[in-house]
């Protein structure tokens, strides 16, 4: 198949191929011109190449053998998200569809084409690892047949001393599977491969036949650790196209939320980390701690992860007025256990001699991959939802920004510790000013052919939710991405040169959901 | 160093006593349903249809807690108040069948045989898979050996091979690709086994029952000696499910 060659002149500064909208702003789909496929790819590298990033490649198959894809790009700088659109034809001979790949220029695009790729049979031309991302071939095989799955081939070194470990898919723990295929040379990582797939429930897919409340459901258990944040995504985009105000008050109460979700994953992580280097008294107490902040949760919604909380047009449960005051109480008592205990573990010098230096992931290399939330801030990308495309209570109330020099565990483990600090206070303000206006308001019909994305900082980073109603407002496209999806490559390059037994260490650092990746 | 002491001093002593009365769960904590059969009109199915999962049926009124996730949509839609979530924790059953709550509630669980209590009662090692699972059944397995929990106290321990294991517990849908690695987990446990499964997803398919990419649950085939219901359950919850199992809590009716 032909690939057409990139031309001489420099791509165009400002594409007006794209259409660009806001955080939680419902377009009509007409807006979105339909250009050809080359123009599609410079338009991506052009916007990519001015700060862009790109945030999701959506394919919706048409009638009479064509198939279209939408891009989104999302500018931090401008705090916009770009909409673009191509249509690809089925070749008349190889029956497939092609398209030159973005990858090649654009690394960060590499696993959205392998996506497209094993989900559609999209071809990305050119691109340098085009294995399906979460495909085993068991659907090629009789269902439940229990025959393993056929092996991809993994990347090899090969030469004198090169050997390859295999871990996984089931781990030494309770955690979620994946398989991590090393390429060493004694005990130093030449490659990581890592290979996910294990935890495909095909949400999105269900999801687009569900009802809305199994929906919601289905948004709250993507990446279990993360109910607030995707449910969040959720139901900003069915408010954008159905157009509901969402009151004062249960904007508050998403953002207590969704930082009681942060303050709960990045103290457990910092309790983790302190464990992977064997420093018990801060796995122990940061542990402990961890709990009083899924309790507090449960004390809002029931549930310690916080499931049933947010609904489209607001939230269930709010904090009663009489209760403020002993939650405010509380989360000093938390904080000033939290000081003491992270004064005394980042004091300590054998903590830091494992953290320093280890798994350290360049400042070029995070931007290249599009890397995301605490990952990226500590390779000093400057990059946070909640200040870029702020929507939401983050409109009226700020939480400063935690940036981190190094790249290395370190930096990872000192970036969650400033926000959690920045976390505690954000809650403990909303807590104290929090308004009896109501806390849900009416969610109105979804607007018909439409596209919305929603963008949310998570704990782990940006979670986009990217929407797409046809002419009855039904979704005809709905696509989910966790943080994990951009960062686990992420993980694969903070290994390069690493021994191989800093490999927990190292993942425990960026601790990715599994099943968010695989959905 | 002084900080070390100081740390230590102010973090005091933090693990459960689970022998008393039931742990003070919040007001808003969903467990057991209590169903209030006598309230019901004969025309309304208002439950049953606001369930995003199927788990309601109406006449008798029962609520399959194997299949609810505690999403507390049907309590407000009940007109007459005949759905009430209460603060029991205590959800585990030995059976599917006994996951099915009326309006005389479910059955408790009973110990195992007292063969395998004389092999496990005092000492259960666990191997944990996790076929689909989100995290969040996994987050709360983890917690459950952190220093408020403690659950190596009473011998029972999760560890790194199935070849050290006397048992499985198993969260998730049963992933199509995760189907062959758990069976091959359960081969290689020596007999005889354990399995529990823990949370909707494993039990029932959960949010994503009918995904058709699932087992949606265990499959039949593996035989389940304990159900933990929960989306996912709190660790109270699977706490209470294994010293049954093992015996080392008996009585406490769920009425």
């Amino acid at each position: 198949m032909d690939v057409p060659a990139p031309p001489d002149t420099a791509p165009q500064t400002s594409s007006p191929s794209i259409t660009w909208t806001r955080n939680g702003v419902a377009v009509p789909s007409q807006s979105i011109a339909s250009i050809d496929a080359f123009a599609f790819w410079q338009a991506c590298l052009a916007a990519c190449g001015q700060g862009a990033r790109v945030v999701s490649l959506v394919a919706s198959p048409e009638l009479d053998d064509a198939i279209s894809i939408l891009g989104v790009l999302v500018d931090d700088l401008q705090g916009r998200i770009g909409l673009l659109r191509t249509r690809l034809m089925r070749d008349p001979d190889s029956r497939a569809f092609a398209y030159r790949s973005l990858t090649p220029e654009l690394p960060q695009a590499q696993a959205f084409e392998r996506c497209l790729l094993e989900d559609y049979g999209i071809q990305p031309i050119g691109h340098p690892w085009p294995k399906p991302l979460r495909r085993h071939d068991t659907l090629e095989k009789p269902m439940g047949s229990g025959a393993p799955a056929r092996p991809h081939p993994f990347f090899e070194v090969r030469g004198a001393g090169v050997h390859e470990v295999a871990v996984g898919p089931v781990h030494a723990g309770i955690i979620e599977p994946g398989h991590f295929r090393f390429q060493c040379e004694g005990e130093t990582v030449l490659h990581l491969e890592i290979q996910l797939g294990y935890q495909t429930r095909g949400a999105e897919a269900l999801f687009l036949r569900s009802p809305d409340s199994r929906r919601l459901l289905i948004s709250e258990s993507v990446a279990g650790d993360t109910s607030i944040g995707h449910a969040t995504a959720y139901c900003m985009n069915e408010e954008a196209l159905g157009g509901s105000e969402v009151p004062l008050a249960a904007l508050a109460l998403r953002g207590v939320a969704l930082e009681l979700e942060r303050l709960a994953n990045h103290t457990g992580d910092l309790g983790a980390l302190c464990g992977d280097v064997g420093y018990l008294p801060g796995a122990s107490y940061f542990g402990r701690l961890r709990g009083e902040f899924l309790n507090l949760t449960m004390e809002l919604s029931g549930s310690r992860v916080g499931r049933g909380m947010v609904i489209p047009g607001g939230v269930r449960f709010g904090v009663p007025l009489d209760q403020r005051a002993a939650w405010i109480a509380r989360l000093t008592r938390v904080q000033r256990d939290l000081e003491d205990t992270a004064n005394m573990a980042f004091a300590s010098s054998a903590l830091a001699a494992r953290f320093e230096e280890t798994g350290r992931v360049s400042h070029t290399v995070a931007e290249e991959l599009g890397l995301v939330g605490p990952v990226a801030r500590a390779s000093e990308c400057d990059r946070d939802v909640r200040r870029d495309h702020p929507r939401g209570i983050y409109r009226f109330a700020h939480v400063p920004i935690a940036i981190a020099p190094g790249g290395d565990v370190m930096a990872r483990a000192l970036v969650r510790w400033v926000e959690i600090q920045r976390s505690l206070t954000f809650v403990k303000e909303q807590i104290a000013s929090l308004s009896d206006s109501p806390i849900h308001g009416a969610v109105g019909a979804r607007t018909r052919e439409a596209v919305c994305v929603s963008l949310v900082e998570g704990w782990r980073g940006e979670i986009a939710h990217v929407a797409v109603t046809n002419e009855v407002g039904q979704f005809t496209a709905y696509r989910i991405v966790d943080p994990s999806f951009h960062n686990w490559f992420g993980l694969t390059m903070a290994l390069r040169d690493c021994p191989i037994s800093d490999f927990p260490l190292c993942n425990k650092s960026f601790n990715l959901s599994y099943s968010g990746h695989d959905l | 160093m002084p900080n070390l002491w100081l740390t230590r001093l102010r973090q005091g002593h933090r693990t459960v006593d689970i022998s008393g009365a039931m742990p003070s769960l919040p007001e808003r904590f969903r467990g057991r349903p209590n169903l209030d059969e006598s309230k019901c009109s004969t025309d309304c199915d208002a439950c049953a249809d606001v369930c995003p999962v199927n788990a309601i049926s109406h006449a008798p009124l029962r609520i399959d807690t194997g299949a609810c996730v505690f999403c507390p949509l049907c309590e407000p839609h009940c007109p007459t108040g005949a759905i009430t979530f209460t603060r029991d924790h205590r959800l585990a059953a030995r059976s599917r069948a006994d996951l099915v709550h009326d309006s005389q509630g479910g059955r408790i669980v009973s110990a195992l045989d007292d063969t395998m209590r004389r092999l496990f009662g005092r000492s259960l090692k666990l191997r944990q898979v996790s076929a689909g699972g989100c995290g969040g059944c996994e987050a709360e397995l983890n917690a459950l050996s952190n220093v408020v929990f403690d659950l190596s106290r009473f011998g029972i321990d999760f560890v790194a091979s199935p070849r050290h294991a006397d048992g499985v517990v198993i969260t998730g849908p049963v992933t199509d690709n995760m189907e062959f690695a758990l069976r091959e987990t359960y081969a290689a446990i020596p007999p005889p086994k354990i399995v529990i499964a823990v949370g909707s997803c494993a039990i029932s398919g959960g949010p994503y029952s009918g995904g058709g990419r699932s087992r949606d649950g265990v499959p039949g085939d593996i035989p389940v000696d304990l159900y933990v219901p929960g989306c996912p359950p709190h660790p109270f919850t699977v706490l209470d499910g294994l010293l049954r199992l093992l015996g080392r809590i008996e009585g406490g009716s769920r009425s």
